[in-house]
This record gives structure tokens, sequence and C-alpha cells, in this order.
């Protein structure tokens, strides 16, 4: 059998159903060098950084050309080293270089490649301008002096999430990315899920931090701080603290905490557990009374956003259970209302959008937020590092009592399909753990954007839908109103793959995303508990702290807002 | 100084192009014809009825500078600037112009709504140069002169445009 191939700087390498020379030549082993370029997002072929050479001396973008048999390409010529050295020269010329002082340092692709390029001077006058900042939402700021125009935000935006808040505006050397009339981001139709802020390779838009905020309330004696950690990052941290990627990180984490100074700390697995529960019986009672059927989930506050901002006639569809962050955050404050120390509780999120979430009015109480700060993983990371701890010889710590325990079912809310197989193994009434099995085989797991599955409820046969991504949740909203399809129960996050792929989490490729889910589900099986309400701490707390309050504590209805 | 849009003759413009988001280049110059500019109102009703963002349609009318988001002036006068028209002293048709109705070139449109100043590269009738269009009507051989005339014989209705 004859194959095809590409010369790729005189070595042979085999067409296999690549897309572009880019992949191609990347899997040949030569890491071109891209901004623009994003394997999810249509290709635009704007910053010219993967310019290719032919054996006739014409340049081609490998990102835009797809591969032919017999094309005999370079990538590493005397004249692609000079196009590519004048292209970073020029994006440098009107760009912030201010390194030092950027959110991004260390991790930002201009700076990355211009090192990489050995631009040890820039010819021309820096014609910057000032910075104006965009600092309106409170998941990201924008800083457009920083922006190289490469396009991958808009596309995100656009395409990924369907959202559109953003595109390019004017052009030539009047462009800059903006909203509709330049309003500020939080005026916008922006949801908060930062998924353009995943994929700027500068700091043009970066996630907002609260890391100030928080240290002062650990190092007040007066308050007491009890910190929450969200089940997706505990396989974030991996690959950035020298440790494995997707390894499951909790302990030292609740270490690392504890030396930082937080006085308890919590995983929001437990709050998981009691969404499981309230959502389990709502899903029931509307399956029983047959209305607002299917139900969505409403863990995921950019979606949550997205439904108030685009579907609003879809908010009776969806549930009235507070995400996980808030239903623990009011038993937390709950738990502490008779403490003499002020408590703030602080929820580490793999989210933007949390920041959001918790700055809602419906989740406060006499001005005060159940959640005082949320901290990306990201900001985790930049407090452990700034702590000076060496975290790879931390010694693993449990979390605390009185909400020691968390389920399984829990743990896996973090990756796409959690929350629906959470669910499932509480309405199965078979307990047994080949049970368990089947319910994980069946199509609940994996990365794709959309997931059916079909679970057997008394006489019923209930038809469950798993989104992630809001144009998949589009999509799928679009073929149910035409009547083409129908749903019982659709489970949405924002962000494609979960929350494990979350914005405020540690910039990774598919390989390092497709680890966190695994991460998850291995956590999930050295769980002693698999199901929520074998959780002891979810028992306790409705025979007690919830008792006749259950609604006002873990229910919200966005459609009236303050309850 | 925003006008309320009127749905029915939006709806009109959509209906010609068949609600295509395709089109939107079209609809938005049909939608300037209607209004001298682009009203800020028309952006989310498009956007609700075209299914394209905000964003994406302020992107297209920030993009072509045919379009204007600024209401214009009831006689929008271009001034040519095209070659032939330059070296025959168009600037100075300019100049006199702005001075006139105390207009520069960051402010293109009097307070009282009457007149918008422009300049426009070239309008084709290089022989009748220096000319400039009131409304798209040409009025050539001009002179600095003639522009006070002009302006009096709009305003006070002895000359149509």
């Amino acid at each position: 059998m004859s194959r095809d191939f590409v010369m790729v700087d005189n070595i042979p390498v085999a067409i296999e159903g690549e897309k572009n020379l880019l992949s191609l030549i990347r899997k040949a082993g030569i890491e071109l060098p891209t901004f623009c370029y994003h394997s999810e997002l249509s290709v635009y072929g704007a910053c010219r950084m993967c310019m290719v050479e032919n054996k006739w001396g014409g340049m081609e973008a490998a990102c835009s050309t797809p591969p032919k048999a017999g094309m005999v390409i370079y990538t590493n010529t005397p004249k692609l080293r000079r196009y590519r050295k004048m292209i970073l020269e020029l994006l440098l010329s009107n760009h912030c270089r201010d390194c030092t002082t950027c959110e991004k340092n260390g991790e930002c692709k201009l700076q990355e490649l211009a090192e990489r390029f050995g631009i040890k001077r820039v010819r021309f006058q820096n014609t910057a301008d000032q910075p104006k900042l965009d600092d309106s939402s409170p998941c990201i700021v924008r800083d457009t002096n920083k922006c190289i125009l490469c396009g991958d935000c808009v596309r995100m935006c656009n395409e990924v999430q369907n959202v559109g808040a953003i595109d390019f505006m004017s052009r030539g050397a009047k462009m800059t990315v903006s909203t509709a009339f330049h309003i500020p981001l939080a005026e916008s139709n922006c949801v908060g899920c930062g998924q353009c802020a995943a994929v700027c390779p500068t700091g043009a838009i970066v996630v907002k931090k609260e890391t100030d905020q928080v240290w002062a309330a650990l190092n007040d004696k007066k308050t007491k701080v009890v910190v929450q950690i969200a089940p997706a990052v505990r396989v974030g941290l991996g690959g950035k603290l020298g440790q494995k990627a997707g390894e499951d990180l909790m302990g030292k984490i609740v270490a690392a905490l504890k030396r930082m100074g937080a006085d308890e700390v919590y995983d929001t697995a437990t709050g998981a557990d009691l969404t499981v529960m309230e959502e389990a019986n709502e899903f029931i009672e509307r399956l029983e009374s047959g209305e607002n059927l299917p139900l969505f989930t409403s863990c995921c506050p950019a979606w949550i956003q997205y439904v108030e901002k685009k579907h609003p006639e879809l908010l009776p569809n969806v549930s009235t259970c507070r995400s996980p962050m808030e239903m623990f955050g009011s038993v937390l404050k709950e738990e502490n209302k008779h403490s003499r120390r002020k408590t703030v509780v602080v929820a580490i999120m793999p989210c933007t959008a949390k920041k959001f979430e918790a700055a809602r009015e419906e989740f406060k109480e006499n001005g005060v937020p159940y959640i005082d700060y949320v901290l990306t993983t990201q900001e985790l990371i930049q407090m452990i590092k700034e702590s000076g701890i060496y975290f790879s010889e931390l010694e693993s710590e449990a979390i605390d009592m009185p909400f020691g325990d968390k389920s399984g079912a829990g743990v896996i809310f973090g990756v796409t399909g959690g929350v629906t197989e959470a669910v499932i193994r509480r309405l199965a009434e078979d307990k047994s753990s080949a049970e368990l099995r089947s319910i994980a085989f069946n199509g609940v797991r994996g990365m794709q954007g959309l997931k059916e599955t079909t679970v057997q409820y008394g006489e019923r046969e209930l038809k469950i839908a798993i989104v992630s991504g809001l144009q998949n949740a589009e999509d799928l909203i679009q073929r149910m109103k035409s009547g083409e399809t129908h749903y019982d129960f659709v489970e949405v996050m924002a962000c494609p793959g979960g929350c494990v792929c979350g914005a405020g989490q540690p910039i990774t490729d598919a390989e390092g995303k497709k680890k966190r889910g695994a991460g998850l589900y291995a956590a999930d099986k050295m769980c002693s508990i698999k199901r929520s309400e074998e959780n002891p701490v979810v028992m306790s707390l409705y025979s007690d702290l919830l008792k006749g309050r259950v609604h006002k504590l873990l229910h919200v209805d966005y459609q009236k807002g303050n309850r | 100084m925003e006008s309320v849009c009127d749905v029915i003759q939006l709806d009109k413009i959509l209906e010609k192009y068949q609600y295509d988001p395709g089109s939107i280049i079209a609809i938005l110059q049909d939608t300037q014809e209607v209004y001298h500019y682009l009203p800020r109102c028309v952006f989310p009703y498009y956007s609700s009825k075209l299914g394209i963002s905000e964003a994406q349609i302020f992107s297209i009318a920030t993009f072509y500078e045919n379009f204007s988001l600024e209401p214009k002036g009831k006689y929008v006068i271009k001034v040519c600037d095209g070659t032939a028209c330059h070296v025959r002293k168009s600037m100075a048709i300019l100049e006199q112009l702005r001075s006139e109705l105390g207009l520069s070139p960051s402010k293109k449109t009097t307070d009282d709504l009457l007149f918008t100043v422009e300049t426009v590269s070239c309008l084709g009738a290089c022989g009748l140069a220096p000319t400039l269009t009131v409304n798209d009507k040409v009025m050539g051989m001009m002179s600095p002169d003639k522009v006070k005339e002009l302006l009096t014989g709009l305003k006070e209705g002895t000359i149509d445009a």
C-alpha cells in the first residue's frame, strides 16, 4: 500500500488525515510558532508566525494550507527566521513591554516567542497607547494595550460559546477587540465564562485577582477563614507546581492552605452532595408533575447567565438548586453564625464566572455574601508560590470536621457528565457496585461536547443529554425547540469539558484536560462513599442545620431575584 | 441624540433581504438610507432578528468608513479632494466651509443638525473641479466665495438639494 508523504525539512512525513500542514509539521516533532491557531477554533491565518517555505522559495501559512502528497517544505530557513523576527518586532513595537508587572509574566506566548527567537532589541519606536483597562467585570480584566489582534478570544466567544460579547472594531491601525459601542464588559452580554482569557496568548485578557483581599483575611487574627475547594481544583494544579498533570493534590492543597493561615478547609464535593440530593428530588417532583421538563442543571454560573441573557423563557426549566459552592457557602455561614470571630468564606474554584455568582444579590444575606471571595486555581498557585512553600514536599492533610466527608459522586462534579452520573447514582434503585460500573459506561463519561444516554426509572425510560460548551447548548436548545428531540434532564457546563477545563485553571492542552478528567474519576474510585445519600455529613445536615430551612439555604429563584 | 427606531421600517428592510444574516451590509446600507446614520437602537433589534451578535454588527459598522454612527445633518456636503480638485485648491473650499459652520476634522456636523461636512476622494467629475456635492447633487467650479452663497441659499431655501 502506497502512502502519501510531505517532505518536511528533507524528512518524509506521512499524511494521516491532518487538516493542515501545521498539525503535520508538529507531528514531525517541529514546534512551529503560532499565536492565532487553536485546533478547536476556526483557522484564521492572521499571525503569520507559522509560515513555511516551499521548494520554489514561496511562503505559505501552515495553518491554512492542507497537506498534499509530494509537497516539499522547509520550516527553518534564513528567510523564515528573518520573517518571524520581523513579525515579533512589529508586534512588540506597539505592545506594552512591562513584562515584570504583567499578570501573564512567565506564561505569555509573546514573551515566550520573543525569547525563543532571540529578540533582544526592537528597532521601532514604541507607539503603545496608554492602557485602557476594562475591569468592570467581576470575572476578567481586559487590557487592549496588550492585545496582538490574533482574534482567539473573538472566535472562542463566538464559535465555541455563542456569546459574541466581543469582536474586532474599526480597522487598520485603529483596530481593537471590544464590545458593541465599547460598553464596559460588565454591561455587555458577556457571561463570564472566561474562555477568552484561557485562549489569550498575552496579558490582554486575564482573570481578575482577589489574592490581596484573601491574604488580608488570612493574616487578620480576628477573622476566621473557612475555605472550600472545588473538585476540579485538585486535579488542576499538577503540571504547575512540580506535580504530575491531572494528579489529585487535594491533601497537599489542604496542607498548603493550613500553612498559609486558613482556619478550616473543606471540600466543595460535600456541597455537591447536597446538590445531588436536592436536584434528584426536584427531578423526581418534575417527573411526577410533568411540569417544566427538561430539567436543566444549575451548577454552572456562566450557563445561568447565558439563560438569563439569551433564553429567559427557559428559566422555569432551570433547577432551583443553588450551585454546590453556594449551597456549601450558606451552610458554612449558618454554621458559624454565632462564632465570636468574623467568618470569611473563601471558595477556590476552577472558574471565573464563580466570582460573578458570589457577587449576585441572590446570594447575600443582609448585604453580606455567603461566599466572601472566590479564588481561581491560578490565584491559589500564585499564593502558594508567594508563600514560598515547597509544594512537592508537603505532607498531605485531611479536610476538617464537621464536614469532613464527601462522596465520589460529589467529586466527579468537576468534569462534564459528572453531575448527571451523580444524579443517576442517586436515582438508581440498584445500589450494587456492578450497577455503579454500568452507569459509568452508559455514555456519561468522555470529553465530547454532546453526550446522550437513557436511564430506566421505574416504568419510564428517561432521556438525558450532557452538553459542555455553550454553542453545543444552543444547538441542543434549538433542536428541542424545533421538536426534533426531547430530553428529560440536561446537564450544561459552559466550558468545553466541564469545570476541569475552566478558565480559572492553569492553561493546558487537550491531553492535559483529559488527564484532569481521568484524575477526578480516579479520585472517585478512592472514595469509600460513592453516593451522595450515603454521605454522613449530608445526613446529619438534613436532620440538624437544614431542618425546615432547605428551601431558604439551598435553593434560589433566578426569576424573581432575591428570595 | 437618540432617535426611536421605527420597527415597521426596520422590518421592511429585513423582509427585503429575507432576514438573511449574510446580507447584513446591505441591510445596514438601507438603514442608513433611511436615517442618514445608524441609530444605536438598530443594533439590538437586528441582532435579535438575524441571530448575529450586536458586537459583530458593530464590528461591521465600524469597519466601513461609509457607515456613520453619528447623526448627520440635513445637508451632507462632500468636498472632493481627488487629485484634480486638490490641485485646484479644494482644501481652501473645505476650510471655508468649516470656518463658516464652526466645524473641524473631528466635528463634522453642526449642532443644529443642518450641515455635515466631509471629504471624498474623487467624485469622477474632474472636469468641473473643484467640486462638491450637497446630498448627492453635484456643484462644480466651486470657490471659497461661492461657499458663502451656497450656505445662505441652502439655509434660506433658495437653493434646493
